[in-house]
């Protein structure tokens, strides 16, 4: 029998949800690091036991923590985050040159060959990579030392590298995007980076189509066409058939094409999920009705996806890592607000219910189907 | 009375609730310390002791202490002194404990 199992990172402690295959009863598991600020947690696609966690606090900064028993147990593991060689400056907010200072962890991605092997997105923006389960890491140096970087300016939230998607038809290929810098791609496993957002405008900038510093809020990729990638950014949906070399907006007749979360459906590659949000001005959704987005055309037609969401007085937010779906035969939806919900979908997105209604603002969701 | 230099002394510590959880350890912790017993010293044991502490109270390069947390120990607050200033007697010789917490601050949430 199939089961689920949801990973919740919270703004106060990580939640494991878990059900069967029907997935209707839901057993709620948490909170775990209780107060703590759990901005992701993920498992290893080989070794759905092992789960990668980052623990953060303002008080006592990174923790990360594993667990080999699919999440029973946990232990900390190396929190070292050092950045290599010379540290250098990216932009402050007023334009003026920063060093690169480490913060947190934003997201954490296991190796999709090698459980003892995973990657960490940081804040300052900078890649790192363990390859002994967490014990020590090691940044991969050229991405924050790219030409471009002194250009790289913070986002509202930070300056995070939240994306990293690994291509499961090529292991020297990755794409990484950060906020806001933009998205970059690697083909030769993290030794050379190149910028990669052409096509997108962004009149935030005083060159909106620069080669770099667009807000990119988020990446999703199909693991059957690894060129194919779909990108949220601050404001627009897009889309590239090229491995990023090239983006087309796909934002279509979304009432709104600002938004954060963007993901796929685990069997068909052209269907896509959004959750539009008003605006960079009000984080919030569209008429105070929460409503994901389905396009099964790889974008451009929308329909709204509204049965048992809330359609009235909802005023929350749905961040860039808190969608995601599992893989069973049919296709289930997830996704978690900063009003504390995680929805789920056993359908596709056709109709929805919440999993819990109550829990601290939702950072992330990670959904790993288990047989 | 201090102890001579480099001889062991039983240093108690309490810890802020966080760290107590992350190092699953009581509220109080006792170190054996060389002498003599500064701030530096008794961190130095108490990452020893505990690794998963490395990183949470003082930075990892620099050791400087992270900015929302503070050093008392008899009614003093001894977070702005030197890490390599000899703690008070009474702390060396495990009468009061090094009271290591989180400043107040207040939050949104």
């Amino acid at each position: 029998m199939s089961k689920v199992r949801v990973l919740v990172g919270t703004h106060k402690g990580a939640f494991i949800l878990t059900s069967d295959g029907k997935r209707k009863q839901w057993e709620v598991n948490g909170p775990l690091f209780a107060g703590w600020e759990m901005y992701h947690l993920k498992g290893s696609p080989v070794d759905p036991d092992r789960l990668y966690a980052s623990q953060t606090s303002g008080w006592f900064g990174q923790t990360i923590q594993r667990s080999d028993d699919g999440g029973a147990t946990w232990t900390p593991v190396g929190n070292k985050f050092t950045y290599q060689g010379a540290t250098g400056t990216h932009q402050w907010y007023d334009g003026t040159p920063h060093p690169w200072e480490f913060k947190r962890v934003w997201h954490l991605e296991p190796s999709l060959t090698d459980p003892d092997v995973v990657y960490a997105g940081v804040e300052d923006a900078a890649l790192f990579r363990s390859a002994d389960s967490g014990a020590t890491w090691e940044e991969l140096a050229s991405l924050r030392c790219h030409e471009t970087g002194p250009q790289w300016q913070p986002g509202a939230g930070g300056m995070g590298l939240h994306t990293i998607i690994l291509d499961p038809s090529n292991p020297e290929r990755m794409y990484i995007a950060i906020s806001a810098a933009g998205a970059f791609r690697t083909d030769d496993g993290g030794k050379n980076w190149k910028p990669i957002n052409k096509g997108l405008v962004s009149p935030i900038m005083p060159n909106p189509t620069a080669e770099v510093g667009h807000c990119v809020h988020h990446v999703a990729m199909h693991r059957s066409r690894p060129g194919v990638l779909f990108m949220q950014k601050h404001w627009d949906v897009m889309r590239s058939d090229n491995a990023g070399e090239s983006w087309q907006e796909v934002s279509g007749n979304l009432p709104t094409d600002f938004g954060f979360a963007i993901d796929v459906h685990a069997h068909e590659p052209e269907t896509v999920y959004v959750v539009p949000i008003k605006s960079d001005s009000e984080h919030f959704p569209l008429e105070g009705k929460l409503r994901v987005y389905r396009s099964r055309t790889g974008g451009n037609e929308w329909e709204p996806l509204t049965k048992g969401l809330p359609q009235e007085d909802c005023y929350v937010n749905v961040l860039r890592d808190a969608m995601s779906v599992d893989s069973l035969d049919e296709c289930g939806v997830y996704f978690g607000t900063t009003g504390g919900q995680v929805y789920a979908s056993s359908d596709a997105g056709d109709t929805w219910a919440p999993i819990v209604r109550d829990l601290p603002a939702v950072f992330s969701v990670e959904v790993q189907t288990l047989t | 009375m201090s102890g001579q230099p480099g001889s062991p002394r039983t240093v108690r510590v309490i810890l802020p609730y966080h760290l107590r959880t992350l190092a699953r350890v009581g509220a109080e912790v006792t170190l054996e310390v060389a002498d003599p017993v500064t701030v530096r010293t008794v961190l130095d044991a108490l990452e020893a002791r505990y690794p998963m502490l490395c990183g949470t109270i003082r930075d990892h390069g620099t050791h400087q202490r992270r900015p929302f947390l503070r050093f008392f120990a008899c009614e003093q607050d001894l977070s702005h002194d030197s890490p390599d200033a000899p703690l008070p007697e009474t702390v060396a010789a495990g009468t009061e404990p090094l009271i290591i917490l989180g400043a107040i601050a207040g939050g949104v949430a």
